[in-house]
């Protein structure tokens, strides 16, 4: 059982009591023994089995050249035989010459827009006479399955858990969007230029945190190994149409993967040793002016972050001041407002604000939250217009050090 | 209770620690005790600056005349402070008023005499400055920050 | 097998939402600072610490945090707001009988160590979130040591609550300076920044714990005046400000270094906070 919110939120009110709550977020490591593997075709009975099950199913799918996620109806509105070639600051939807169902890595969106939405309502007020009546917001509690979660999304999420449900305030709208949520996993095979899963030790491949993780295997017979995370999910699989999995289907699966680590080791990795003190205790490197002359303070790397969590608030009324909403939104700590106090902003730089994202991401994120707050999942160096690459950040940031 | 001699409140103050005992004579031969009663003028701005002082008791008011503001407090002096570094710095003018808030005890340094001696006494005139310079140091950089509205008012 | 521990803290509604409480009173200080008494409309004080804050929201307008500057002795809650921005300016025209939102109590308290002298630095509006601090200690006076407030002004007009600074002035066991950046002839008092009387203060570095509050720039000159006279860093705590939104560590805004102001924060030591405090723009 992955990422099932075990709980326990009962929503006690007894006129002045105040309630208390406790969720547990557990965890279990996936059982291989239990593998199974599904013909391609099995993917349409596995989202029947999904929508029976009652859930609200949201996958990935081809929209505005690229991949995004959204409502997924049928199998056959998956990006089949499709693959995206990215770089820093490129991206490109191709085709592929086989019929692969998932051979692509992540695009622009990621699961927080689900779990974490752009702009949602907190509460509305309304004044009557003396009093001022606060209504809280009904929680979208809509079990949904998520199909094609990657392992570096599959790490976000657990990420955004920790920051939103481990302290000791917990974001009650993240906690509903949470509780009923099957997390089908996806291995990659083929990781893109940008991506760096494995340096921060968050893939190629969920180790837990899912109800089920597929690995689609295209050598010789094009199938998908799959194995169950939680007891939902191997509910779920035992319901499919699923042959046992072989010896040599496992070994198959092993190599995707290690084929994955290979390629990502090839190419570009982020230097996590001594990270955090590294970014700490460098605040006035060089670096940070050059990156300064490139960096357009866009917020692009935090609208794709798949871990970035900041967000500021809207308050709107009705002409008469009578009644009045608040919405959480989406910010960045790219803005300048962001920084804002007493009419002037603290950070008013580029070089400010960039130090400042990456400092938090790879540093200071570990002092407030104990963990890395970054996947490797590379979105930030794809969707960078000016094509930014904080693993070459980090290594500069190293090699003057060194010297 | 024994009562200081001149030479000695003028050999302890900080002002003047570390002088030759020479050097510290002819300081001290430039001094005397006076006393100022509540409210009385000690300088006005514009006047020759012939004079500084030690405080030794009572609190003095560092005025400046704003126009129509009437007249503006900008600093008040008490035990053991300097009153006075014009009489070092020409034009040898004095650049505010100072005025007793309360009986006001201090040696007061003929400056006029001090300035004669230092024309020939090089090494006196290099101490004196830099011990002045220290207190003007200080003075600037306070005046400074309230430049800037330490207390965020903007 | 991990288990993540997730834990909403015992309140009545959400903690993004605000309580209604009422304007009892409405009290100017100075030309543009007004000290609002609040009481819960449906009962239900909280229980601030001296150095918390609350979160105060007005429907449509805003919410902003405010150090709490009276009721942390049971009493009414009690918040000094200086007129500066959209939010605060409708707070400061709020009328008793209004209607304001609360979130809170949040943040730290300041550090109140028995047995210690204590000096307690003010610097213009910086005197609200210590008032608490000192009515604690002379509350339980016995408790403590030696104890000094050193409060500095723009002008005499921006002073803060007179009336507790007469009465403070008159107890023999605490002694109060008042001093101000500039005066009219009439001032009788103190004319100087807020750092003047630091190096004469009498104090033992050994047992003192100082306790500042007011913009960066003024905390940075009294912390290192009080360091001048061989006060530990340890034993200075600041209280800081960074732009907030939540209140309560799930909007990321109040980040100062590798803490949130209002998790970890407002008060911190200077050890921690003057590091960071160096590095512009952090």
């Amino acid at each position: 059982m992955a990422h099932r919110l075990a709980s326990l939120l009962s929503d006690r009110f007894e006129g002045g009591t105040p309630l208390t709550t406790t969720e547990l977020i557990a965890r279990e490591t996936a059982r291989t023994s239990d593998a199974r593997v599904l013909v391609p075709e099995a993917l349409e009975d596995l989202l029947t089995a999904l929508h029976d099950r009652g859930y609200r199913v949201l996958g990935p799918q081809l929209r505005a050249g690229t991949i995004v996620y959204g409502e997924l109806t049928r199998a056959a509105d998956l990006p089949t035989g499709w693959t995206a070639e990215q770089e820093p600051g490129h991206y490109r939807l191709a085709r592929r010459n086989d019929e692969a169902r998932f051979g692509y890595t992540p695009g622009p969106h990621s699961w927080k827009q689900e779990l974490f939405p752009a702009r949602v309502r907190l509460f509305s007020s309304k004044r009557t006479g003396a009093d001022l009546e606060l209504t809280e917001e009904p929680l979208d509690e809509r079990p949904t399955a998520l199909v094609g979660v990657r392992a570096c999304e599959v790490a976000a999420i657990r990420i955004q858990d920790r920051v939103f449900l481990g302290g000791r305030f917990a974001d009650r709208d993240y906690a509903a969007r949470r509780r009923e949520l099957f997390v089908v996993a996806v291995d990659c095979g083929e990781p893109a230029a940008t991506c760096f899963c494995d340096s921060v030790g968050a893939g190629p491949s969920a180790e837990h945190d899912f109800d089920l993780r597929l690995t689609e295997l295209l050598d010789g017979e094009h199938r998908l190994l799959a194995v169950a995370g939680s007891a939902a999910g191997a509910e779920l699989l035992g319901a499919l149409p699923a042959r046992a999995a072989s010896d040599d289907d496992l070994a198959a699966a092993d190599q995707l993967r290690e084929q994955a680590r290979a390629t990502m080791r090839a190419g570009a990795e982020l230097q996590v040793e001594g990270l955090h003190d590294l970014l700490v205790e460098n605040p006035e490197h060089p670096r940070w002016d050059d990156v300064a002359k490139r960096c357009l303070g866009c917020a692009n790397c935090t609208l794709v972050c798949p871990t970035c969590f900041c967000s500021s608030v809207e308050d709107v009324a009705d002409l008469t001041g009578t009644e009045a909403e608040r919405f959480r939104v989406w910010d960045s700590c790219f803005s300048v407002k962001y920084s804002e106090l007493h009419g002037g902003s603290v950070r008013t730089s580029t070089k400010s604000r960039y130090r400042q994202w990456l400092t938090h991401k790879l540093g200071t994120w570990q002092d407030q939250f104990g963990e890395l707050g970054c996947v490797g999942c590379g979105r930030c160096i794809t969707w960078c217009p000016a094509g930014i690459d904080l693993r070459e950040e980090v290594n500069a940031l190293q090699e003057v050090q060194a010297q | 209770m024994t009562i200081k001699t001149l030479d000695t409140v003028v050999l302890e103050h900080p002002l003047f620690a570390a002088l030759t005992p020479r050097q510290a004579q002819i300081v001290a031969g430039c001094a005397s005790n006076v006393v100022f009663d509540e409210g009385e003028a000690i300088f006005k701005s514009g006047d020759k600056a012939d004079t500084f002082y030690l405080l030794r008791h009572g609190q003095v008011a560092v005025d400046l005349h704003a126009g129509e503001r009437g007249a503006l407090t900008i600093d008040t002096l008490g035990q053991g402070d300097l009153l006075g570094w014009s009489w070092l710095i020409p034009p040898y003018r004095w650049q505010f008023d100072a005025r007793a808030l309360e009986l006001v005890r201090a040696v007061a340094f003929d400056g006029a005499c001090l300035r004669g001696k230092i024309e020939h006494d090089h090494d006196l005139g290099y101490q004196l400055y830099v011990r002045f310079s220290r207190v003007l140091l200080e003075r600037l950089q306070t005046t400074r920050l309230r430049l800037v509205d330490v207390y965020g008012n903007n | 097998m991990a288990t993540t521990e997730v834990h909403t803290e015992p309140h009545v509604h959400g903690a993004l939402l605000p309580r209604p409480f009422t304007v009892e009173r409405r009290v100017r200080e100075t030309h543009d600072t007004w000290s609002l008494t609040l009481e819960p409309v449906h009962g239900g004080r909280i229980a601030p610490e001296p150095g918390q804050f609350t979160m105060l929201y007005l429907p449509g307008v805003g919410e902003v945090p405010i150090s709490v500057s009276g009721g942390c002795a049971g009493g009414s809650l009690v918040h000094t707001i200086r007129a500066v921005g959209a939010v605060t300016q409708a707070l400061c025209a709020l009328q008793p009988g209004q209607v304001v939102g609360v979130r809170g109590p949040y943040g730290n308290a300041w550090p109140l160590p028995e047995g210690s002298d204590i000096v307690v630095v003010a610097g213009g509006i910086g005197l609200a979130p210590l008032r608490p601090a000192i009515e604690r200690i002379l509350e339980n006076r016995t408790r403590y040591g030696d104890v000094t407030l050193v409060y500095g002004s723009r002008t005499p007009d921006d002073i803060l609550f007179r009336r507790e600074l007469e009465r403070w002035r008159g107890r023999l066991d605490f002694k109060v300076g008042v001093t101000v950046d500039a005066a009219p002839a009439e001032w009788r008092g103190s004319v100087g920044l807020v750092t003047k009387p630091i190096p004469r203060l009498p104090f033992d570095p050994d047992a003192t714990t100082a306790l500042v509050c007011g913009p960066e720039i003024m905390i940075r000159f009294v912390a290192e005046a009080l360091m001048e006279r061989d006060l530990p860093a340890e034993q200075i705590a600041v209280s800081m400000e960074r732009n907030m939104r939540c209140g309560v560590g799930l909007c990321g805004h109040c980040q100062l270094g590798p803490t949130l102001i209002c998790r970890d924060g407002p008060v911190y030591t200077y050890a921690e906070a003057g590091p960071w405090m160096e590095v512009r723009e952090l």
